[in-house]
């Protein structure tokens, strides 16, 4: 008979540390990204001990206007480029991809399942694979340091998974409308963009949110492709900051924050789209 | 016996059709041939050759025995160990500490209030650039700026007080916790999204029958849960073989103090770009090496993929691999 009424205080108990120690983990989690956020927003001086010492505090922004407007890469400037290379990064392998997934989707043809398996692993090779022949390739046809260059490189690379993710969304559909409409005699894109299109438009955003944020993200090929100083995207202004010997904290901090800035803005507004995108490409391959 | 039935439903295409469909593939097959698939290529054959000299396996072989790839000295005298032990290394460190620490927090988080916001909190470390957090991580183990020296400091382990970026054992340590810091977020986001595909029934059945909650993990959570650790496992290998940006953005080209922190992928890249002059061959061997490996990951997970979502038992899984075979 006592049985509930001494359950009831345990079960209590035992919610509350659940929750203080999910919040603690979850703030300590933020711990590092803390710590840059309080040296980007105080002087050197104050922090060079630890950024923990609050004593003294006088928050600024010279380290933000250090960075945005920086002599070696100056962020006003990468964020530009960043948005640049993403933004046509994003929308053409969106496009192509929705096409040749629709196509693995629906049509049969011999050695189909080869060929998009053949694709799909392109997933798992490394950006160090194609590296020094991309390299000759765009440096051959002037390509090189052109945002163009990136751009093409970013839109082929990023083809399979959106290949892959599209493929899957489409075979959710049911066929048979478009099946209907072919009989009544509509071309194959009138079939793809009056009927397949609009139920596909929850997908496309799932893909341009992962997609931007890989492109936007991305280091290594906008190292080798992008040589000079002004065409720098955001990635490569941070190590540039970096110095040789010392690394100057306080632009390096800003700096950091600048950069990450779009990317964690972009998931807190469409974060539905980005796991709904990450987790269709994972789980439900 | 079932192909020609298949090719046959159908009425046969007619000439438009089939050019309309196949441009549907053409963009991405071009795109994909020309930067893909035509550099995988030249990459492969580039490693076997020495300039303009075949020398069949040479330059993997000069790899194997360069001191930066495996270094015998490493062993007694600890790092740097080169950098396909380095690989490995984070293979065995970071993929059971980020996979366990994961589930452990989405089990913990199922049942917590806010649990979506504490999610975003530690899913931060995957949608920021991969090169600033190794700035982050570079940060947070630097003395006397970082908070991870003084806080051992302070619950007095004074040998671990140092600075981390400047010792060879720390560093590579270092970055290997501070990888699994910001990677456990994607195991963390899997897992939550696989827990909710478990059917509420199967828990409150074990509870009423009295189940221990460890009884209900070890008996239902975690088995029905392994299609999803099979893929959180592939993709941390993944990006456990591709490690570059983090190392880069932490340290330098040179992978930090020594090399202690070197990987193949930044092995790669300073033969073909800050090697003056460029040893391409030797570096299209290294990423050679990279794609045996992540093929090989990639492999086994497709394959499951294919024959379907779980692991089978071996006797369901010889049945379909002689049906194949019969085909």
């Amino acid at each position: 008979m006592a049985g509930p009424v001494l359950r009831l205080p345990h079960i209590r108990l035992r919610t509350v540390l659940v929750h203080l120690a999910a919040w603690g983990i979850g703030v300590a989690w933020l711990i590092p990204f803390l710590g840059v956020a309080v040296v980007a927003f105080r002087p050197l001086g104050e922090v060079a001990l630890g950024w923990w010492n609050l004593s003294p505090f006088n928050p600024t922004l010279a380290n933000f206007a250090g960075a945005w407007g920086n002599s070696d890469c100056p962020l006003s400037m990468g964020i530009r480029n960043s948005l640049l290379v993403a933004v046509p990064s994003t929308f053409i392998p969106l496009m192509v991809g929705a096409f040749a997934g629709y196509g693995f989707a629906r049509y049969r043809f011999p050695g189909r399942d080869y060929v998009f398996l053949s694709v799909v692993l392109l997933m798992a090779v490394p950006q160090q694979m194609v590296a020094v022949p991309i390299f000759k390739l765009m440096l051959s046809v002037g390509l090189l340091n052109q945002f163009l260059g990136l751009i093409l490189l970013h839109s082929a690379w990023g083809i399979p998974w959106i290949v892959l993710f599209m493929r899957n969304f489409y075979r959710t559909l049911p066929v048979e409308i478009e099946e209907a409409a072919r009989v009544d005699g509509a071309s194959e894109f009138k079939t793809f963009y009056r009927i397949v299109l609009p139920m596909a438009l929850p997908a496309f955003a799932a893909v341009v949110v992962l997609q931007f944020m890989w492109v936007w993200n991305d280091f290594f090929f906008a190292k080798i492709m992008l040589q000079s100083t002004d065409r720098a995207v955001a990635t490569l202004c941070v190590t540039q900051l970096s110095g040789q010997f010392t690394r100057p904290w306080d632009l390096l901090s800003a700096a950091a924050i600048l950069t990450l800035l779009v990317p964690v803005g972009l998931y807190i507004v469409l974060q539905r789209y980005y796991i709904r995108g990450m987790i269709g490409w994972t789980i439900k391959g | 016996m079932g192909a020609p039935n298949r090719a046959r439903s159908g009425p046969a295409l007619s000439f438009r059709r089939l050019a309309e469909r196949s441009t549907f593939f053409m963009p991405a097959a071009i795109l994909l041939l020309l930067l893909v698939f035509y550099p995988i290529a030249t990459t492969i054959i580039l490693s076997f050759f020495s300039g303009s000299s075949f020398v069949g396996l040479g330059n993997y072989g000069a790899i194997l025995q360069d001191p930066a790839t495996l270094n015998p000295n490493g062993l007694s005298g600890g790092p740097p160990y080169g950098t396909l032990v380095n690989n490995l290394l984070w293979i065995v460190i970071h993929l059971p500490l980020s996979l366990f620490t994961g589930l452990v927090l989405a089990v913990l988080l199922q049942r917590v209030r806010g649990a979506s916001i504490i999610k975003s909190f530690i899913f931060l470390g995957m949608v920021t650039p991969l090169i600033v957090i190794g700035v982050l991580l570079g940060f947070t183990i630097e003395a006397p700026v970082g908070f991870v020296p003084a806080f051992f400091g302070s619950i007095g382990l004074p040998s671990l007080d140092v600075n981390w970026i400047a010792h060879p054992t720390t560093l590579l340590f270092g970055l290997i916790l501070g990888s699994v810091w910001s990677w456990t977020g994607f195991s963390t986001i899997i897992y939550s999204a696989g827990l909710t595909t478990i059917p509420k029934d199967y828990f409150e059945a074990a509870r009423v029958d009295g189940a221990s909650e460890w009884h209900i993990f070890t008996r239902i959570t975690w088995p029905l849960l392994r299609p999803v650790t099979l893929v959180i496992v592939t993709m941390s290998l993944l990006w456990e073989l591709k490690l570059f940006d983090i190392i880069l953005g932490a340290t330098n080209a040179g992978g930090g103090v020594g090399g202690a922190a070197d990987v193949l992928a930044l092995q790669m890249y300073r033969y073909a770009f800050v090697a003056l002059p460029p040893e391409a061959n030797k570096a299209a061997a290294v990423a050679c090496m990279l794609l045996l490996f992540t093929t090989l990951v990639a492999g086994f997970l497709f394959r499951r993929l294919l024959t379907g979502d779980a692991p089978k038992p071996r006797a369901a899984r010889r049945l379909a691999t002689s049906t194949r075979a019969g085909e």
